[in-house]
């Protein structure tokens, strides 16, 4: 008993800072550094080159004068693309989901059940929530199935499945948990009596939204900003089982590289991506004090 | 409560509908694979049901293909349940140390914070690197050494109870952290200040009057560490060496398999994180139910 009186806190931390420097920080300094060693067919060889570099930026900076892009960059704003499509749609959506059941659903408890209900997928498959959409969406799915019942289309309509839309309605399915949790988190901590002096000094519905409500839940919009960008960003899963196999991404690229045991260009990519993932992160860091708003 | 009442007339309304279709979109599509499991031996993978079996269970069970489906349940069982054990254990004492304060408290907090939002590939590819050096270090420390008979029988570090593990401890300790720092910062001091008072130890103010307080929170922190654990693939994917976790050959017979059998393996999957999330939400209600009745 005397021992763990005078445990100190630096060796309770011990076994977390022990996995996060070897599974995290370690690894990442490895790709770094791997991102500089010359590609090899057998074995990983330590050198120094850009070429990795300069291959994952061929055409993209010397060949400015064409108008085609560079595989690279083409990559990115698919990538991108899905990224602010997929964020778009979660900021409103989970913001609407959040402040109807942080605002409108009376009572804690009716609050509870419905946040636990919106949240248990999460602690599901991601690939089973993926494969679901196949019986649905699918040449002769439900949805093609009705409505050529209701004789609305004739034939069935071939962009449901494994396509753009099929790979954003995934992404919204599976990550609009991670917008609409912090949000409500910010919202549960609003003083309900700023939205009763709102009310008393005449404000509308929609100005009390706008001008006490959305300010005040600046955090929760950024944490989920951050986790929703960073989760499309790297995915390689969700363009991959629902796009066909056919979509590129910046992840799935990585992920390919890798399977060939190309490591020197999987890590240039990777070093890029991060690069990419570090400026915004740092970008939203800035605006807010992360920890203190637990 | 005063914003609800009094626009129940039609922002209400149509706030709660838009909860509705939110709802029937996230459980809609598990609730199909549920149903077109059962689908008879003639169906297909969509609707119409061809009469209603347990044909496809019995396919799964028999095996798919060259997949040894029960083998990867019980590796991920396996796995889950060792996430699932050091996730309660290592967040509880880095829990602990936060709030005592220490020297690289900063750093350890952005890292874990970094790691949770890292894209996971990066992660797994680091992770295979990583191992695939040490390997070819330990290969040459052993060549020097002349232990050729130990160089023979090596091959790798890479496995479901090192690197694996690994990966899936980046992945869920972030939450396990943030949880724990959720509940410190709400907790009350002033109980292990009275048990203090009244000659409790240290451990026995902490077994005594903390673990009871935050246990609710603790079963939380586990269930996120086996549900996590168990559904996880991007980060695994590179760093797992030759054998697979379930979702990983899951993702591979996505491609292979044309059967409702499918459906049947993600419905038996999905059950059982069911199973895993209802038995901790329970359980933590208990225990603040026990809490209660007992102050």
């Amino acid at each position: 008993m005397k021992a763990l009186k005078t445990t100190p806190a630096w060796l309770q931390a011990l076994p977390m800072g022990a996995v996060f420097f070897l599974f995290f920080i370690l690894p990442l300094v490895l790709v770094a550094a791997v991102s500089l060693w010359p590609q090899n067919e057998y074995a990983l060889e330590p050198g120094f080159t850009l070429d990795n570099y300069a291959t994952l930026f061929r055409g993209c900076l010397f060949d400015a004068g064409s108008s085609d892009l560079c595989v690279t960059a083409k990559t990115y704003l698919s990538t991108l693309k899905f990224c602010v499509l997929v964020w778009a749609i979660t900021l409103v959506l989970g913001f609407t989901l959040a402040y109807f059941v942080a605002f409108h659903v009376p009572g804690i408890g009716a609050q509870t059940a419905l946040f636990t209900v919106m949240t248990i997928p999460f602690w599901t498959s991601n690939v089973i929530r993926m494969i679901s959409w196949i019986p649905l969406l699918g040449r002769n799915g439900f949805i093609n199935q009705t409505l050529m019942d209701i004789g609305a289309i004739r034939q069935p309509i071939e962009w449901l499945l494994y396509s753009d839309f099929s790979v954003v309605l995934a992404f919204v399915h599976l990550n609009t948990t991670f917008m609409m949790v912090p949000i409500f988190n910010s919202m549960m901590k609003i003083d309900r009596a700023l939205i009763e002096a709102a009310d008393d000094c005449g404000a509308s519905a929609w100005q009390t939204l706008w001008q006490v409500i959305v300010p005040l839940c600046r955090t929760g919009i950024l944490i989920g900003s951050i986790f929703v960008v960073t989760l499309v960003m790297g995915d390689f899963v969700t363009v991959g089982v629902m796009g066909g196999q056919q979509i590129a991404s910046v992840g799935k690229t990585i992920q390919v590289q890798t399977s060939y045991l190309q490591f020197p260009a999987a890590a240039a990519n990777a070093v890029v991506l991060l690069a990419v993932v570090l400026l915004f992160i740092v970008a939203l860091n800035r605006l807010v004090d992360l920890r203190r708003e637990l | 409560m005063a914003v609800g009442n009094r626009r129940r007339s039609c922002g209400f309304w149509l706030l709660a509908a838009v909860c509705a279709l939110y709802v029937l979109f996230l459980y809609g599509p598990v609730i199909t694979i549920f149903v077109l499991s059962f689908q008879g031996p003639e169906g297909g993978l969509t609707f119409p049901m061809r009469g209603v079996s347990l044909h496809w269970y019995r396919q799964l069970w028999a095996g798919l293909g060259v997949v040894d489906i029960g083998a990867a349940v019980r590796r991920s069982l396996a796995l889950g349940i060792a996430v699932m054990l050091l996730t309660v254990l290592f967040s509880l004492l880095a829990g602990l140390a936060f709030r005592k304060g220490f020297k690289g408290g900063g750093a350890l907090f952005y890292s874990s914070v970094a790691s949770l939002v890292m894209p996971s590939i990066i992660i797994s590819l680091g992770i295979g690197l990583q191992f695939r050096l040490f390997d070819s270090l330990i290969k040459s420390a052993l060549e020097r050494m002349g232990w050729t008979q130990m160089l023979e029988q090596y091959t790798t570090l890479m496995g479901l109870a090192t690197s694996g593990l690994g990966a899936h401890l980046t992945w869920t300790l972030p939450f396990g952290m943030l949880i724990m720092f959720a509940v410190f910062n709400r907790f009350n001091p002033a109980y292990e200040e009275a048990a203090r008072d009244l000659g409790a130890t240290p451990w026995q103010a902490f077994r005594h009057v903390v673990l009871p307080m935050i246990a609710p929170s603790l079963v939380g922190v586990g269930m996120f560490g086996f549900t996590l654990s168990w559904d996880e693939i991007a980060r695994s994917s590179q760093a797992i060496g030759d054998v697979n976790t379930l979702p990983l050959e899951l993702q591979g017979l996505t491609t292979t398999v044309t059967t409702p059998a499918i459906y049947a393996l993600g419905t038996t999957t999905t059950v059982l994180s069911l199973v895993v999330i209802f038995a901790a939400l329970a359980a933590a209600a208990a225990m603040r139910h026990r809490a209660l009745a007992r102050a």
